[in-house]
């Protein structure tokens, strides 16, 4: 099946490039590939560490790193995520490998909202972005630490284990350790790898779709600025190294927007979402990322007050 | 979707990452400093590729001992004295993967989202979009970012001095006569024909990925030839004019350029900024 269905794509090569000359088209399959090329280093590399974490780190180890109490591990599993360097995409896989590998989900999912917004490259970014606002890197990191110990402690309190679909899909019982290393990577790789082409898919067509204009009429309303910049963030799904750079192009727009699109733009996207889907089940994604959207613009709009 | 399907897939996958990172390729599509990594997560394809197709190709010529390969030897072997005793085989040390998996069907359903991976190396071997050019430019507008005059250094030096599209726009829009005066400024960008009939040099900035690129466009007026196609890349040699025009797209300041001399180039090795 897949051998044929190459040699028909191969063979009508011509028709499918005619098809794509279009400029519009064109544009959406260079920003579609091009969002997928970018992310894949990062997820191959969080699907490597998370093989690693699940066969070759003990569960002890977690155990003893972590706080007992898992209202105290989640503040130091948020802080963890300054050692993890590079974008969204590869913290995914990481936290699922985490929560197989016993950490409290409410820790788990700490880090994967902190880790993309906090690590120090990304911070560096935002400095060069907004070289005359140091408050920015400043909001940026005090937001997203806040906000990610709020979702750690909201599920601590209401999440419910069986929002999540079973993780233990893959049965690496009796092999060997490098066996099981293999079969990590080549289940993550190709579950994790697809939902990021559908949020690709999903966000190219939006980034060549929704007019620019649109979003000129509202950077004057104060409100629906902020609305408007965190929708956008969900919606472009820009790796969290580059979004620093255009929310600087986005100067129209209040700082505590821009804000805003910075801190929603990491933990919330179509790519992102998609993923969680794949990786923790569709109840899961549909309960976890609006409540976080909601509480990362609250957050963003009462540091943006206060700091910016 | 079984094993052998997902190992052709990122075999696939990686072959499409190396073929365009070892390539200029990559650059219609990502930051330059992008390629190391680009480079490596492709070897890590193909190293998970060959470790999910090995056994299976083992595995279907499972009666000829053909390996050297040590730990695949010593699973055949294992293998054969599990048809001795065949409590003992719940695991296939050949292939490395829960045997019982394949015939009673309990195993992981694959999703079908994975063939989803197929689209990315489609398009990169098939199709290889362009960079983006003046149809994404028009979608989007000019993006400078606002900078006090006294950051300018001054012109390095040259005649014509060679600029950065940005360089100029920016110079241009902030430091205005201040910063450019009456030097002759060499600048090289794609052509792009805004809905008034303008013709606008334009050029791409990207940060990350096309994703986020953003245009800067610079007004040309003056000494122009007929027939300048969209998409065509030019090195222009020009003027600073005080002329400003607005973005119809976001109405931020668009500088002119008064244009002396214009040739089409081949389009560079990195097309953005």
């Amino acid at each position: 099946m897949l051998a044929g269905g190459l040699v028909l794509v191969v063979l009508f090569r011509d028709r499918l490039e005619a098809l794509l000359a279009t400029p519009g088209l064109q544009t959406w399959t260079t920003v579609f590939v091009s969002i997928v090329v970018q992310a894949l280093p990062f997820l191959v590399f969080g699907v490597v560490l998370s093989a690693v974490i699940a066969v070759f780190v003990p569960a002890s180890f977690f155990a003893q790193v972590l706080p007992s109490r898992p209202a105290l591990a989640v503040p130091v599993a948020s802080g963890a995520g300054v050692v993890l360097p590079g974008c969204e995409c590869g913290s995914v896989p990481i936290a699922g490998a985490l929560v197989r590998r016993g950490v409290p989900p409410a820790a788990a999912f700490a880090f994967l909202l902190a880790a993309p917004a906090i690590n120090p490259i990304v911070l560096v970014a935002t400095a060069v972005a907004f070289p005359a606002e140091p408050g920015m890197v400043v909001g940026r990191f005090v937001t997203s630490l806040v906000v990610a110990m709020i979702m750690g402690w909201l599920w601590l309190r209401w999440g419910r284990a069986d929002w999540i679909k079973p993780l233990q899909r893959l049965n690496l019982d009796g092999l060997s350790r490098w066996q099981a290393f293999w079969a990590s990577c080549r289940h993550d790789l190709t579950h994790a790898g697809g939902f990021l082409v559908v949020g690709g898919l999903a966000a190219a067509t939006i980034n060549v779709m929704v007019p620019a204009e649109w979003l000129q009429a509202l950077a004057g309303q104060p409100v629906l600025s902020v609305l408007a910049l965190a929708g956008l963030a969900v919606l472009l799904s820009i790796c969290s190294e580059a979004d620093a750079f255009v929310a600087a192009s986005l100067s129209e727009f209040s700082l505590t927007a821009r804000l805003t699109f910075l801190v929603v733009g990491p933990m919330v996207d179509l790519k992102l979402v998609a993923m969680q889907a794949g990786v923790f089940g569709r109840g899961f994604a549909a309960r976890f990322a609006p409540a976080t959207c909601a509480v990362a613009v609250l957050v963003s709009v009462l540091v943006g007050v206060v700091v910016l | 979707m079984n094993r052998a399907v997902q190992g052709v897939i990122l075999l696939l996958l990686g072959g499409a990452v190396l073929r365009i990172s070892l390539t200029d390729m990559y650059l219609r599509y990502v930051r330059d400093g992008l390629r190391p990594f680009l480079i490596a997560s492709g070897l890590v394809l193909l190293a998970v590729s060959a470790a999910t197709l090995w056994p299976e190709l083992v595995h279907r010529k499972a009666g000829q001992p053909t390996h050297r390969d040590p730990e695949q030897s010593r699973g055949q072997d294992m293998e054969r004295s599990g048809h001795r005793n065949p409590e003992q085989g719940q695991v296939d040390p050949g292939t490395g993967y829960d045997r019982p998996a394949q015939h009673n069907h309990h195993s992981h359903r694959e999703p079908v989202v994975s063939w989803l991976l197929l689209l990315p190396v489609l398009a990169l071997l098939l199709v290889a979009p362009p960079a983006l050019g003046s149809d994404a430019a028009s979608r989007t507008g000019s993006a400078l970012s606002t900078r006090a005059a006294s950051d300018f250094p001054p012109l390095p030096a040259g005649d014509p001095v060679v600029l950065s599209v940005l360089d100029y726009a920016t110079r241009a829009v902030f430091g205005g006569d201040r910063s450019l005066g009456n030097r002759r400024v060499q600048l090289s960008g794609f052509i792009m024909r805004g809905g008034d009939g303008q013709i606008y040099l334009a050029r791409m900035i990207m940060t990350c990925c096309a994703a986020d690129a953003r245009p800067i466009k610079v007004a040309l007026m003056g000494n122009l030839p007929d027939r300048l196609a969209m998409d065509s890349w030019v090195e222009v040699i020009g003027r600073y004019s005080p002329d400003i025009t607005e973005d119809e797209i976001n109405g931020e300041a668009i500088p002119f350029l008064e244009v002396e001399q214009i040739r089409t180039i081949p389009a560079p090795r990195n097309q953005y900024e």
